[in-house]
């Protein structure tokens, strides 16, 4: 019965995946690091994607302390932060969230304070909803690991 | 994982002359997390001879000339016979960093008389074609669009100064003119070594690192630690 568990779990991490490639959340990079991972790095994906979650939430920090300078904002220094996020998100697959740093550095060229800060909200937005799902993910996978890996004795195999 | 490394190198001891070592470059610790695990993925799987490589992650460019031994403090290593602890077959830096650029550091090891030898690929995520040409210009190998996957890695092997890589790449047949350049250079080269069997250290630009010769006495223990060659270096 738990052999079901698993496969269960293994189709529900790929629905999830689908819906998740289906919806531009992440494109095929993404992908690529899972065939990064292998017996000798078996928790790659999960590893860098901390990584970024780490980055990433700093970054976000950044920027939204420099577009509420009462002073003028340093718009340079914010395209600066969202080339570097922009480069770690385009790495993992993170496509909806490279698409948006693409239009904020837009605006942040043009000094365009009301554009940088729809874009920041999006940004935000687009940032909680990628790591709730990649959070999801993840949980599946350690859970489908979980129980690929019980064995029980099974009267019919 | 130690994810807060700015700094991250496997250990590589001279005899290991078999072992591809790649020195990569990237302010971002992502990149250089996904770079290290494509590059050693593509070992494995038989794209670097034995598939053995160890791979050198920093920070900054300024870092990477400072495992070279190129950087300021060592003005003076091309003259006073400094050695490098490990020798690199390849260089992998990002375009955009702080401080220096990857075009900088290109430029950097392009105009050292020891290291202008090693092949350099630069990556960057935008794909701007003056950048692309500058760089080429000035003597990096390829210049790869990020994300990187693994195609783009295997690509790299016919970069490789080892010799028994180079045997193989012949039939690469790209448009890079600098590449056929540099083959030009190695054959004038390998008529002066006509008697030794090929080896990975005749065909390097720094003199004598990891020549199988050399007796290593307690170097590889000491020289096996780059950070600890600094510290040693600079207290001389």
């Amino acid at each position: 019965m738990l052999g079901f568990g698993a496969d269960l779990l293994w189709a529900d991490m790929n629905r999830l995946l689908a819906f998740l490639f289906h919806q531009g959340v992440l494109d095929e990079q993404f992908l690529q690091l899972q065939q990064l991972q292998d017996e000798a790095s078996p928790n790659f994906v999960s590893e860098v994607v901390n990584i970024y979650f780490h980055e990433s939430e700093k970054l976000l920090n950044n920027l939204r302390g420099l577009l509420m300078e009462r002073e003028l904002s340093d718009y340079k220094k914010m395209g600066i932060h969202l080339n570097q996020f922009m480069g770690s998100s385009s790495s993992i697959g993170a496509k909806r969230v490279t698409n948006i740093c693409v239009a904020f550095r837009a605006a942040t060229d043009q000094s365009n304070r009301a554009g940088c800060l729809r874009a920041l909200e999006m940004l935000e937005h687009e940032y909680c909803y990628l790591k709730n799902k990649l959070h999801e993910l993840f949980q599946i996978e350690q859970q489908r690991a979980l129980v690929a890996g019980v064995r029980y004795p099974v009267q019919n195999q | 994982m130690d994810t807060d490394a700015v700094v991250s190198f496997d250990h590589v001891s001279p005899e290991d002359s078999h072992e591809v070592h790649v020195l990569a470059v990237d302010d971002s610790l992502v990149d250089r997390k996904v770079i290290e695990r494509l590059l050693k993925i593509s070992a494995c799987k038989g794209f670097f001879l034995d598939g053995k490589i160890a791979v050198t992650a920093v920070d900054s460019g300024i870092r990477a000339l400072q495992f070279l031994g190129l950087d300021e403090q060592r003005r003076t290593s091309e003259s006073d016979g400094f050695v490098p602890s490990l020798k690199v077959d390849l260089i992998i830096t990002d375009y955009c960093m702080p401080e220096m650029t990857g075009y900088e550091l290109l430029k950097k090891i392009k105009e050292s008389s020891m290291f202008r030898e090693i092949p350099v690929v630069i990556m960057s995520s935008e794909n701007v074609l003056p950048r692309i040409d500058r760089c080429l210009e000035e003597g990096a190998e390829d210049f790869i669009v990020k994300p990187v996957k693994l195609s783009d890695v295997k690509r790299l092997k016919g970069y490789m100064t080892t010799k028994e890589v180079k045997v193989g790449s012949h039939d690469r047949g790209s448009g890079v003119e600098i590449n056929n350049k540099r083959k030009l250079e190695e054959e004038e080269e390998t008529s002066d070594m006509s008697s030794s069997p090929p080896s990975i250290s005749t065909l390097s630009s720094s003199p004598s690192v990891s020549s199988p010769s050399s007796s290593p006495t307690s170097s590889p223990t000491v020289l096996a630690s780059p950070i600890r060659r600094l510290k040693m270096s600079t207290t001389d």
